[in-house]
C-alpha cells in the first residue's frame, strides 16, 4: 500500500487506481476541534492543487486541496454529522474523498512518509 | 491547508507565560503578546468546562490603568468627557461598561470602569482596556485630561479571570467575602494572603470574577486556583467562543472606529442622564441615532445548516440584495450549532427576519435572533 503526502498536509493512500484523500494527523492537531466539513459532489473532476473540500475548526476555515487529479468517486458523507471523526481518526474513518487517479505519475511529486516526517521537522 | 503567517516582531509575555507553556498550551501571537489559544484538551472541551465548572483565564495582556484626581466628581467628569456612560453617579465599589468615543461617535475602544469601594480612594477610577488598543487609549486619555487628573498605568499588574458556575465556590474557599458580591461590583480583598482587587464580572456570560494582582503575585494566584478540582486553564480560543455565545462584542471585529454604540446595540450602556445632557464625543450623531434610529444595527444570526459563517461573510435578503456583513461568526459549542453576529440595515434587524449568509458563494438561510445565544448566568 502506497501513501503519499502533500506540503499542504493532505495524505493520499493509493488503493488500486483510487486515491483515498484526507488530512494528516499533524493537520488535525494544528486545526483543533473540527466542527464542519464541506465535501465536493461525487463525479466532480479535480486537478492537482484544486480546492476540493473545506474543513472548519472552531477558530477558522481551511481549504483542502486535491493532491492528485481525477474524478471524485466517493465522499465521506458521515463527516457531515460527525466532523470530529477527522480529529479522532484522520487516516482511517476521517478520510474526505476518493479520487480515481487520472495520472498516477503525479504521485511522484508528493512526499513519502519519511520525507513528510522530515518536512514536519523542518517547519516546526 | 494554508499556513498562518507569523510576524517577525518580538512578542511580549505575561507573568504566567511559563505556566501556559508547562501546561502544553499552543501559543499564538495576539495583540503583540505570546498567548495560549488552547491547552491540550482543546477549545470545545475548555468551552464546556467553563460552562459546567470553572475556567481560569490569563488576561494579563489587557491594559490596566488608574485615573487619579482630587475627588470623585473631578475624575468622573474628566472621564465623562471621553465616554458616554454615567460615571459621576457610579457608586463606590461599582463597575460599569463603556466606550471611548471619537468625535464622530465611533468606538475607539470598549472598557470597564471601576470606582474603588474604599472612600479613602475617592478620586480614583480603575480602567481595563483592550490589549491591542491600550497604547493608543492611554495617549488619547492622557491628552484629554484636565490638569488635576492623571493617568497612571498599572503595567505591573496581572489580570486573571475565573469564570463559570463553580467560580464563586472556588474563590470563596480562599476569600470568603467574594461570595456575597453581586454582578458588576468590585472590592479589594486578600486571596490566601495575596492582595488582590476582585470584580464580579467577565466575558463569558457566566458568573465569575476578574482578579487583578501584582505581577509578582500572579504565579502564586494562578497555581492556587488551577489546583482546585473544579478549575481548568482556558485559552483565548474558548474565550472567543464563550463571548460569542454570550452575544458580547469583540473590539476590532464587532465594534470599531466606524460603529457607534447605538448601531452596536449598546444603548443600554449609555445612561439616561448622558443621553439627555450629551457632553461626550460624537453625541450629536448618537442623539440623532437615538431619535431617528440608526441606519444599521448589530444583530444575532442563526444559520440553518451546519456551515459556520465567518467574519466578513456578506448578508443578503431573500431577493439577494446585500443588506449587511458578519463581524463575528463560528461554531457555538454549547448551543451545538453555528452562530454569528453582524450588522444589517435596520429594516432587516427585527428578530425572526429571514436572511442569507453568503458562504463560499452560496446563500445559506439564516434567521435574525435576539442575543445572547446562551442565557447569561450573572449573579445579580
Amino acid at each position: 500500500m502506497t501513501i503519499r503526502f502533500s506540503k499542504d498536509h493532505e495524505y493520499v493512500r493509493v488503493e488500486g487506481d483510487t486515491a483515498v484523500v484526507g488530512i494528516t494527523d499533524y493537520a488535525q492537531q494544528q486545526l483543533g476541534d473540527v466542527v464542519y466539513v464541506e465535501l465536493p459532489s461525487v463525479g466532480k473532476r479535480v486537478s492537482q492543487g484544486d480546492e476540493t473540500a473545506v474543513v472548519e475548526s472552531v477558530k477558522a476555515a481551511s481549504e483542502v486541496y486535491a493532491p492528485v487529479s481525477g474524478e471524485v468517486v466517493a465522499v465521506n458523507s458521515g463527516l457531515e454529522d460527525t466532523p470530529g471523526t477527522v480529529n479522532e481518526d484522520p487516516h482511517g474513518q476521517g478520510w474526505f474523498v476518493k479520487i480515481k487517479l487520472a495520472n498516477a505519475a503525479e504521485l511522484d511529486s508528493l512526499m513519502s512518509e519519511a520525507e513528510y516526517q522530515d518536512y514536519l521537522k523542518s517547519i516546526s | 491547508m494554508a499556513q498562518e503567517a507569523t510576524s517577525g516582531a518580538p512578542l511580549k509575555t505575561t507573568p504566567l507565560h511559563s505556566r501556559h507553556v508547562a501546561l502544553g498550551a499552543r501559543m499564538v501571537p495576539f495583540a503583540g503578546y505570546d498567548m495560549p489559544v488552547q491547552y491540550p484538551k482543546g477549545i470545545i472541551a475548555e468551552h464546556a468546562h467553563t460552562r459546567e465548572a470553572a475556567g481560569l483565564f490569563d488576561v494579563s495582556h489587557m491594559g490596566q490603568a488608574f485615573l487619579v484626581g482630587p475627588d470623585h466628581e473631578t475624575t468622573a467628569r474628566a472621564l465623562e468627557a471621553l465616554v458616554p456612560a454615567d460615571i459621576l453617579n457610579l457608586g463606590r465599589g461599582k463597575q460599569r461598561y463603556t466606550q471611548l468615543l471619537n468625535n464622530q461617535g465611533g468606538i475607539l475602544d470598549d472598557l470597564m470602569v471601576t470606582r474603588p469601594a474604599d472612600p479613602a480612594e475617592d478620586g480614583r477610577l480603575m480602567l481595563v482596556v483592550n490589549a491591542a488598543c491600550k497604547e493608543a487609549d492611554y495617549l488619547h486619555i492622557a491628552a484629554n485630561l484636565p490638569r488635576e487628573v492623571r493617568l497612571v498605568r498599572a503595567d505591573d499588574r496581572a489580570l486573571l479571570a475565573l469564570q463559570g458556575p463553580k467560580a464563586a465556590a472556588v474563590l470563596a474557599r480562599h476569600a470568603p467575602g467574594v461570595a456575597a458580591m453581586s454582578f458588576m461590583t468590585a472590592a479589594a480583598t486578600t486571596i490566601a494572603g495575596l492582595d488582590a482587587h476582585v470584580s464580579r464580572s467577565g466575558y463569558t456570560g457566566e458568573d465569575g470574577y476578574e482578579i487583578s494582582v501584582g505581577a509578582d503575585r500572579a504565579g502564586a494566584l494562578w497555581d492556587l486556583l488551577v489546583a482546585e478540582p473544579e478549575v481548568a486553564a482556558i485559552g483565548l480560543g474558548a474565550r472567543d467562543s464563550l463571548r460569542l455565545e454570550a452575544g458580547l462584542c469583540l473590539y476590532g471585529h464587532d465594534i470599531n472606529q466606524e460603529t457607534s454604540p447605538v448601531e452596536a446595540a449598546l444603548v443600554w450602556s449609555i445612561q439616561k442622564r448622558r443621553r439627555e445632557e450629551g457632553g461626550f464625543p460624537g453625541h450629536l450623531r448618537i442623539r440623532q441615532e437615538l431619535t431617528d434610529g440608526p441606519i444599521r444595527l448589530r444583530v444575532g444570526l442563526l444559520p440553518e445548516g451546519r456551515a459556520p459563517a465567518r467574519e466578513g461573510t456578506q448578508i443578503t435578503d431573500e431577493d439577494g440584495e446585500l443588506v449587511g456583513e458578519v463581524t463575528s461568526g463560528g461554531f457555538g459549542p454549547t448551543i451545538g450549532r453555528p452562530i454569528a453576529m453582524g450588522y444589517v440595515v435596520c429594516d432587516f434587524a427585527k428578530p425572526g427576519t429571514k436572511l442569507n449568509l453568503v458562504v463560499r458563494g452560496k446563500p445559506l438561510p439564516a434567521t435574525v435572533v435576539t442575543m445572547p445565544f446562551v442565557p447569561h448566568r450573572y449573579k445579580r
